[in-house]
């Protein structure tokens, strides 16, 4: 059962920028605000700044702040901020209580030396843990300011103190790119700000831009959206983000199946924080393993699975297309697989850390031949627990490949997860080879009957060598085969293997109007923005109802009957419109409206709730 | 545990083998079966792994357990069933073609993590399967449908990029040279570490007779030599001939002739953590010296599959953790009543 959630998104964010008093934060803070007013949005900030005017450098009393809050509906600078920038070790000391839960700072590295940690007070030389910040409280950005700031302006022949009075416009040249600030404003408000000093302007103006394009360069993003749960249960609560929830539901999966956990992969935009979990637990026994590229990451799983592990490879777009061929070939020698795609903006490169769903018939059809995988796509950051588990479970109980397509948007983006007991999970039941057939006799491609999966002899089993590959196999005897008919119920068959999931998973739900005559559809990480549209709608009297999909091939049992109860069925997504044309293909008499978007950015829930209106008017 | 003797018929499966009459890979396959039988690892302890291409057939041929994977992806995928049960002992059945084109990123990158698994590589400079197109290994000029005006480009030597990888492990045979081809991959089997063992074979279809120049029972002992460590690097019929350090070269020269006596003759070091003579000495090639068979270098080195499976389990035992549960509830948590 998903837990009903509320997304909040995009309405406002704050930021909070810190440093010593002559590190020019209020100016860095005042272009900020200038520059999101000039793209029209409403502002309200508070400066923050010491009792001295100058206090010693770098001491807790020196420390100069300023807050602002930019988007929709501001009235407030808000009581916390969302991203803190800290250019020193006394700023964080002294601003980290500002910082929401699971907030991002970002700090100058470069200012926690030795010396700066004595002027700031701190008892240790670890000020992160001694502040409490572990990946919960928030994340982390370690950035060398100074040393950037310095690399960029030299040669400029600017003498090294006014050299390091540029730091505050490098930062700001970071927050710039993580709001998609455009950087013209700045330059103007520079411009002007140093109409005098030529020379100062000009360092600035490299400054700014050295600082966006580091951003660029390593992919920073922030979530600054908040996924909340209505009416938390009763229980232990910690903040996740999707990813991080996504890696341990596959541990979760791999403790309720006695497999061990393999990771295969390689670094990708926005998929790489499940890398750098399951790489942190080896303190659980996961073997996670950075391999030399995408398809050496997909293969060195193949070959985990078949040698017995709960083997997993973890991407985004471009990096599935890569590992197509490899997919294929646990399609075809029918091993468990589990596929993470962290979906991104494409096609190509794309936009790396922006959201889409539109790797959706790549991973349903992206593959040569008939090669059908199970799909599943998770609805919130909490869900990837739940979605990561049943894809771990399909694969394992069904002996295929199991795409998770999640997204930058629920990856990224963390809520408060309540720590579910073990209990609540069921047990992952593998279909073993039995003892009593490890006499030899056993043929690679028997099957259980009932579900069409074959059996899973592991290596390492004394009486069942088998040897299996690419080449299509003998339904019987699994030797290599050429027949045409063959061939053809092979086919048949590994594509009913993947129908009769349907029997395992739950049906699909309903939400909202009871006599509703539209149906409001949505699948994976929109489900937040499209339930709270659906809500809006029902409270403004709309006859609308709201059905959500996270299994996708195959879909729920009673899809077909769900869809022909609605006269109109609206699906939303951040495509073109790929899984209408999926639904529609399947029931070609349902009446399906779309309402799509492909800017790299979440739906808006006002945006849902305008354009299904429109398309209830419609006749 | 009582140690079981093996037959090389341990390792064979029923099915019939398909390669051309006349192709170096039934001789390889046979030696296999007979290196498997000598080395004692019960056939469900051994997995071969395979790509794509005529030589990657070789696992449906074994009574192992055996996975046919996807063209030149083997050496990733042995590196996965080797991570994930160290136990098996994993052989990587891979061609010119499939491991030094398609596969050459995986080849390099496995040779350089040191895991451990036996690379048996067969090396005739084509590619059979698709029926004659220049491979990776085939020489400048090598005429072929694909190069019908001959290649303009210059082959890789195999041993080469093991030593540019720092590989552990290099052995070479011929694929008529049943005792040589055995000894080799027993010690690749031995070998703790990623072992390259390249087999000169030959393409009776598309390229009959590619290493004559070397393996023609005319001359084949004149113009090989077999290393074998702790011996001296002598060859020829009348193994009259050795070799010997010439400045920083090496050179061949006939015992008793110009001066060399058998002392001036260099005793192979197979174990010597400097690859640089090792490397001299793979990359001769039958002409001013001679083709050199046998295990070139064989040195220590962590494997990869060790050094991941004790930082597991040092970080476990630091941390302590029994469960995810655990380790969450270690972390920052709140209650809610």
């Amino acid at each position: 059962m998903l837990e009903q959630t509320n997304v909040k998104t995009l309405d406002k964010v704050v930021v909070r920028f810190s440093g010593d008093s002559g590190d020019g934060m209020q100016l860095a803070g005042n272009i900020f605000t200038n520059i999101s007013a000039g793209v029209g949005n409403q502002v309200s900030t508070f400066p923050d700044y010491p009792a001295e005017i100058r206090a010693p450098q770098g001491s807790l009393g020196g420390v100069s702040g300023f807050q602002v809050s930019v988007g929709q509906g501001v009235v407030t600078p808000g009581d916390q901020c969302d991203v803190l920038l800290a250019m020193n070790a006394a700023a964080l000391k002294q601003n980290i209580k500002f910082l929401k839960q699971g907030g991002v700072v970002i700090v100058d590295i470069d200012s926690f030396k030795e010396a700066d940690l004595k002027k700031a007070k701190f008892a240790t030389d670890k000020p992160f843990e001694e502040l409490g910040i572990t990946p919960q409280r928030a994340q982390v950005v370690e950035v060398a300011v100074t040393t950037m700031t310095k690399a960029a302006l030299e040669g400029t022949g600017l003498d090294p103190k006014s050299v390091l009075k540029c730091r505050n416009i490098f930062a700001l040249g970071l927050v710039c790119w993580l709001f998609d600030r455009d950087l013209e404003g700045a330059l103007r408000h520079l411009m002007t700000k140093f109409a005098k000093k030529p020379a100062v302007y000009e360092a600035n103006a490299k400054v700014i831009r050295a600082g966006y394009d580091y951003g660029h360069n390593i992919h920073a993003s922030v979530s600054t959206y908040r996924v909340e749960t209505d009416n938390p249960r009763p229980g232990t609560y910690t903040d996740i983000n999707g990813n991080t929830a996504t890696a341990w539901g596959l541990i979760m999966a791999s403790e309720k199946s006695g497999r061990p956990l393999f990771l295969g992969s390689y670094p990708i935009t926005p998929a790489t924080d499940i890398l750098h979990e399951l790489a942190k637990r080896k303190d659980l026994g996961v073997k996670a393993v950075q391999m030399e590229d995408e398809i050496a990451g997909v293969c060195s799983a193949i070959g985990a699975s078949y040698a017995g592990n709960l083997a997993v490879t973890s991407t985004s777009g471009p990096g599935l297309a890569l590992k197509g061929e490899g997919i294929g070939l646990a399609v075809m020698a029918e091993l468990p697989l589990v596929v993470i795609d962290v979906q991104r903006g494409g096609p190509s490169t794309g936009l790396p850390t922006k959201t889409e769903q539109t790797d959706l018939l790549q991973a349903l059809f992206g593959r040569n031949g008939e090669s059908p995988v199970a799909v599943v796509a998770p609805a919130s950051p909490t869900d990837c627990f739940t979605m990561a588990f049943e894809a771990a479970r399909i694969a394992l109980e069904h002996m295929t490949p199991v795409i998770l397509l999640s997204d930058a948007f629920i990856g990224n983006g963390s809520s408060a997860w309540r720590v579910p007991d073990p209990d609540e999970f069921p047990e992952i039941r593998p279909n073993y080879l039995p003892a009593d057939r490890c006499d030899g006799t056993w043929q690679p491609y028997e099957r259980d009957e009932r579900t069409k999966v074959r059996y899973w002899a592991i290596p390492g089993t004394e009486g069942a060598t088998h040897r299996v590959g690419g080449l299509e196999k003998d339904y019987n005897t699994g030797a290599i085969s050429n027949s045409p008919e063959n061939h053809e119920r092979m086919v048949y068959t590994r594509r009913e293997k993947i129908a009769r999931i349907a029997d395992s998973i739950p049906a699909l739900e309903v939400a909202c109007e009871a006599d509703a005559d539209t149906l409001l559809v949505g699948w994976g990480g929109t489900y937040g923005h499209i339930l709270t549209a659906a809500r809006q709608l029902c409270d403004e009297g709309k006859k609308v109802a709201f059905a959500h999909f996270r299994y996708i091939n195959p879909l729920p049992a009673n899809t077909g009957e769900i869809l022909s109860r609605y006269r109109r069925v609206i699906v939303a997504e951040l495509n073109t419109g790929q899984f209408a044309d999926y639904l529609q293909a399947r029931f070609p008499e349902v009446k399906i409206s779309r309402i799509n978007k492909v800017q790299g950015q979440p739906f808006l829930v006002s945006e849902i709730v305008s354009r299904a209106s429109h398309i209830m008017e419609e006749k | 545990m009582e140690e079981k003797v093996f037959n090389p018929a341990d390792f064979k499966s029923d099915q019939p083998v398909r390669w051309c009459a006349g192709c170096g890979d039934h001789a390889i396959l046979n030696v296999l079966h007979k290196a498997m039988a000598e080395l004692g690892v019960a056939p469900h302890m051994t997995a071969v792994i395979s790509g794509i291409g005529c030589s990657s057939r070789l696992p449906y041929y074994m009574n192992t357990y055996g996975f046919h994977t996807i063209h030149g992806r083997a050496a990733a995928v042995a590196t996965g069933v080797k991570l994930a049960n160290p136990a098996l002992t994993v052989w990587q059945i891979s061609g010119d073609g499939d491991g030094l084109a398609i596969g050459g990123n995986h080849f390099i990158h496995a040779i350089r993590r040191n895991i451990d698994i036996n690379i048996i590589l067969f090396n005739n400079k084509i590619y059979g399967l698709t029926k004659g197109q220049y491979s990776p290994t085939s020489d400048r000029g090598f005429v072929s449908k694909s190069s019908p005006y001959g290649t303009t480009e210059d082959p890789f030597i195999p041993a080469e990029l093991v030593f540019g990888a720092r590989g552990t492990f290099f052995g070479r045979s011929i694929d008529v040279e049943l005792k040589t081809s055995q000894e080799v991959m027993v010690a690749a089997a031995r070998h703790k570490g990623a072992s390259v063992v390249e087999i000169l074979q030959n393409c009776m279809i598309f390229n009959n007779g590619i290493h004559n120049h070397v393996t023609d029972r005319e001359f084949r002992a004149d113009r090989t030599i077999h290393l074998r460590h702790g011996e001296k690097m002598i060859f020829g019929k009348e193994n009259q001939f050795g070799i010997v350090q010439d400045g920083f070269l090496l050179k061949a020269v006939e015992i008793g002739k110009d001066g060399y006596t058998i002392d001036d003759v260099l005793v192979h070091d197979a174990h010597c953590q400097s690859n640089f003579l090792h490397q001299q000495l793979a990359m001769m090639d039958g002409n001013a010296l001679p083709l050199a068979v046998g295990v070139i270098r064989d040195v220590d080195s962590i494997t990869y599959n060790d050094g991941v499976d004790a930082q597991v389990a040092e970080v476990r035992a630091r941390k302590g953790y029994d469960s995810l549960r655990d380790m969450i509830l270690a972390g920052e948590t709140w209650e809610i009543k």
